[in-house]
């Protein structure tokens, strides 16, 4: 039978089916992080149940820490617990931590990629829902509820259905200034926040082949918002070429043992899915979105849609201060937030540099630039990059999720626009009242220097 | 987890539609890093006034109705995938909650804390709520071995996964389960290495 990429790694994993019922399939590595790990070890201590296989763990603080002088203890008392209770409970229980003031903490999805946990043909879950980033790798990577967490614990294993198989095929040569950012807004624009519920997504298609590892990421990221359990991309050259040399990736013959067999994984020619999706990259343009679900994305040239009538749509329109029809273009933005899972790595921080060098960032807006990890922190300096962000007057901060979520104290306030290279633009996301934009960071780039929301397209060619 | 057979215990109705789990537990919560003590922000903001204070007039704040069964309106438990907010259930010592209609991943994370959704169909909701709220003494039966749920002579039967129901009759959760299968997961890893 003819495999997809998804049941070649689904099925290798296999450890047992029930009958009428779920399968058991092993977890290969296990991402945890302090807001949705405290209980399940709880759980297990309460139980006197140990955990099966600590060395597959790896933890790291992300989204509850301050983006502000990490050296000192954290101000809010319960972010301090829950980031203690993890130090606490790594170290009682023998796992990895990559806490604060680690030269590896990061946000999880960052910084397991570049350290080469992730790898190509695994199975890897996290307690959130972005773990589908690493699906860039041919890696069946999702995210998992608390209970879920403490079965991993005890077991490694998880108990699953087999989710169904989608594929969005995206073919042509992208524009100037499209960034895999926007293509994945674009695919979302178009076929929908459930459009993936129950499916788990591979993207193909030369567009993908011809993006970078990073790029890959992002497209992955954002598979949860169309519904999907996760999403990858077939490993190729550019996989085994961005694993090799990394910190925990295997070396030498066993690396080259790896690759033959990572080689085997592309879905066969011919195999079927149970969904499918095809579109041109000509089509595609630099995408903003205008509502509260990050379906609702238009191209930059177009207009908000005038034909919707039903309540939440409107309920959305009127909590981001927009009019049916009405362009983006021009609209005033006093927040830009470059940062997050999905945009916060290293070619995401060049791309805004290049753009914003020899520029001054609009009097109005305050720009935020939030490196994903210690070490995408690290390249920043190194690249010189620090000096051209500084001068341009926008404000670097230490690795975290920040105002992707607002649970520290990087929010946006009430009623302001954010333009946001994060993932998610729900009511309140970014803090109470927010109003979030998502769009690439080039786009971003472009707003905080001009103050307003610009069409990148027209001032490249 | 605790066996759960069968229950015969008054109800308490709560008869709002789409009832999200930002409503059951609002997230200014989730920082905590235990599990216990949510049954005690259960409901909160429909619970309690801006100072803490009981609202009257809210079910759970009335003498009138006790038992371990919550009776809801359609699609109960929609909105973010929290598990925070089963826990929350439990915690206030709900053993059922009835409603003609369950968000997926809220079923889920209920049935890994041991709380059974019962979903019936609206005719049957219909009744039992007027059926408690005419006399708050209404016994309500669950007997999951057979799959029914009745009160006073009325009856209905309701669906769960053979899996789960396996698991929830026998006291015992995915993880008691995965740990039973122990030898066959280091089975396989050696294989694999
Ligand atoms: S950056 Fe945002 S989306 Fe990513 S893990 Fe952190 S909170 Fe979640």
């Amino acid at each position: 039978m003819k495999k997809t990429l998804f049941d070649k790694v689904w099925d290798s994993h296999v450890v047992d089916k029930v009958p009428n019922g779920p399968q058991v399939l092993y977890i290969d590595k296990h991402l945890i992080h302090e807001v949705t790990s405290p209980q399940a070890f709880n759980e297990l201590e309460q139980r006197n149940i140990p955990l099966f296989r600590p060395e597959q763990i790896v933890a790291t603080a992300d989204h509850n820490v301050p983006t502000e002088n990490q050296h000192l203890p954290i101000k809010d008392a319960l972010s301090k617990n829950q980031v203690e209770q993890l130090t606490k409970n790594c170290e009682k229980h023998g796992v990895t931590l990559y806490g604060l003031g680690h030269k590896y903490q990061g946000i999880v999805h960052v910084m397991a990629p570049e350290l080469g946990i992730t790898q190509p043909g695994m199975t890897m879950v996290c307690g959130d829902s972005h773990t589908s980033t690493h699906g860039a790798f041919g890696t069946i990577a999702f995210g998992i509820g608390t209970s879920q967490v403490a079965q991993v614990f005890a077991s490694q294993c998880l108990l699953l259905q087999k989710p169904k198989s989608l594929r969005v095929n995206v073919n042509g040569k992208l524009a100037k200034g499209v960034l895999p950012k926007d293509v994945i807004l674009y695919i979302i624009s178009k076929i929908g926040t459930n459009a993936g519920t129950g499916y788990f997504c591979e993207y193909a298609g030369n567009v993908f082949k011809e993006m970078s590892m990073e790029g890959r990421m992002t497209v992955c990221n954002m598979s949860i918002e169309m519904g999907a359990r996760g999403g990858m991309i077939a490993p190729d050259e550019t996989t085994f070429e961005y694993v090799k040399g990394k910190e925990f990736a295997p070396q030498g013959e066993e690396f080259d043992k790896k690759v033959a067999y990572w080689k085997t994984l592309p879905t066969d020619e011919g195999a079927v899915f149970d969904k499918e999706y095809s579109f041109d990259a000509e089509d595609i343009a630099p995408m903003v979105t205008y509502g509260t679900n990050p379906g609702m994305g238009i191209k930059i040239s177009a207009n908000i849609p005038a034909d919707i009538t039903d309540a939440s749509f409107e309920k959305s329109l009127k909590y981001m201060g927009f009019e049916k029809g009405e362009s983006l273009l021009d609209k005033a933005v006093n927040y830009v937030f470059i940062g997050s899972c999905t945009n916060s790595r290293i070619e995401d921080f060049r791309i805004v540099a290049d753009y914003i060098k020899g520029k001054q960032k609009a009097d109005n807006v305050n720009a935020l630039i939030v490196p994903g990890s210690q070490q995408v922190a690290k390249q920043i300096k190194k690249e010189g990059l620090t000096e051209v962000f500084e001068a341009a007057g926008f404000k670097i901060r230490q690795p975290g999720c920040s105002a992707c979520l607002g649970m520290n104290e990087d929010k946006v306030p009430s009623g302001e626009y954010c333009v946001s290279t994060s993932n998610r633009n729900f009511e309140g996301r970014q803090g109470p009242g927010a109003r979030t934009i998502l769009a690439s960071p080039l786009m971003a780039a472009a707003t905080a220097v001009n103050g307003k929301i610009t069409d990148i397209t027209k001032q490249l060619n | 987890m605790e066996k759960f057979v069968k229950l015969h215990t008054t109800a308490i109705p709560l008869p709002i539609e789409n009832i999200d789990t930002d409503q059951i537990i609002p997230a200014r919560f989730l920082k905590a890093t235990n599990k216990i003590g949510f049954g005690n922000n259960l409901f909160r903001d429909w619970r309690y006034d801006k100072e803490d204070n009981p609202k009257e007039d809210f079910v759970l704040n009335s003498t009138t109705y006790t038992g371990s069964i919550l009776v809801a309106g359609d699609n109960f438990g929609c909105g973010s995938s929290r598990e925070h907010a089963a826990w929350a259930l439990t915690d206030y010592g709900f053993k059922v909650i009835v409603s003609s209609y369950f968000a997926d991943i809220f079923k889920g994370n209920a049935l890994n804390n041991g709380l059974l959704p019962v979903q019936v169909s609206p005719d049957f909701l219909h009744l039992i709520l007027e059926a408690i709220q005419n006399n708050p003494a209404t016994q309500v039966t669950v007997d999951l071995e057979n799959q029914t749920i009745s009160f006073n002579e009325t009856s209905e039967s309701f669906e769960i996964d053979a899996y789960k129901k396996m698991c929830m009759v026998n006291g015992y959760d995915d993880i008691d389960f995965l740990i039973s299968k122990k030898e066959q997961i280091e089975a396989f890893e050696a294989q694999k290495a």
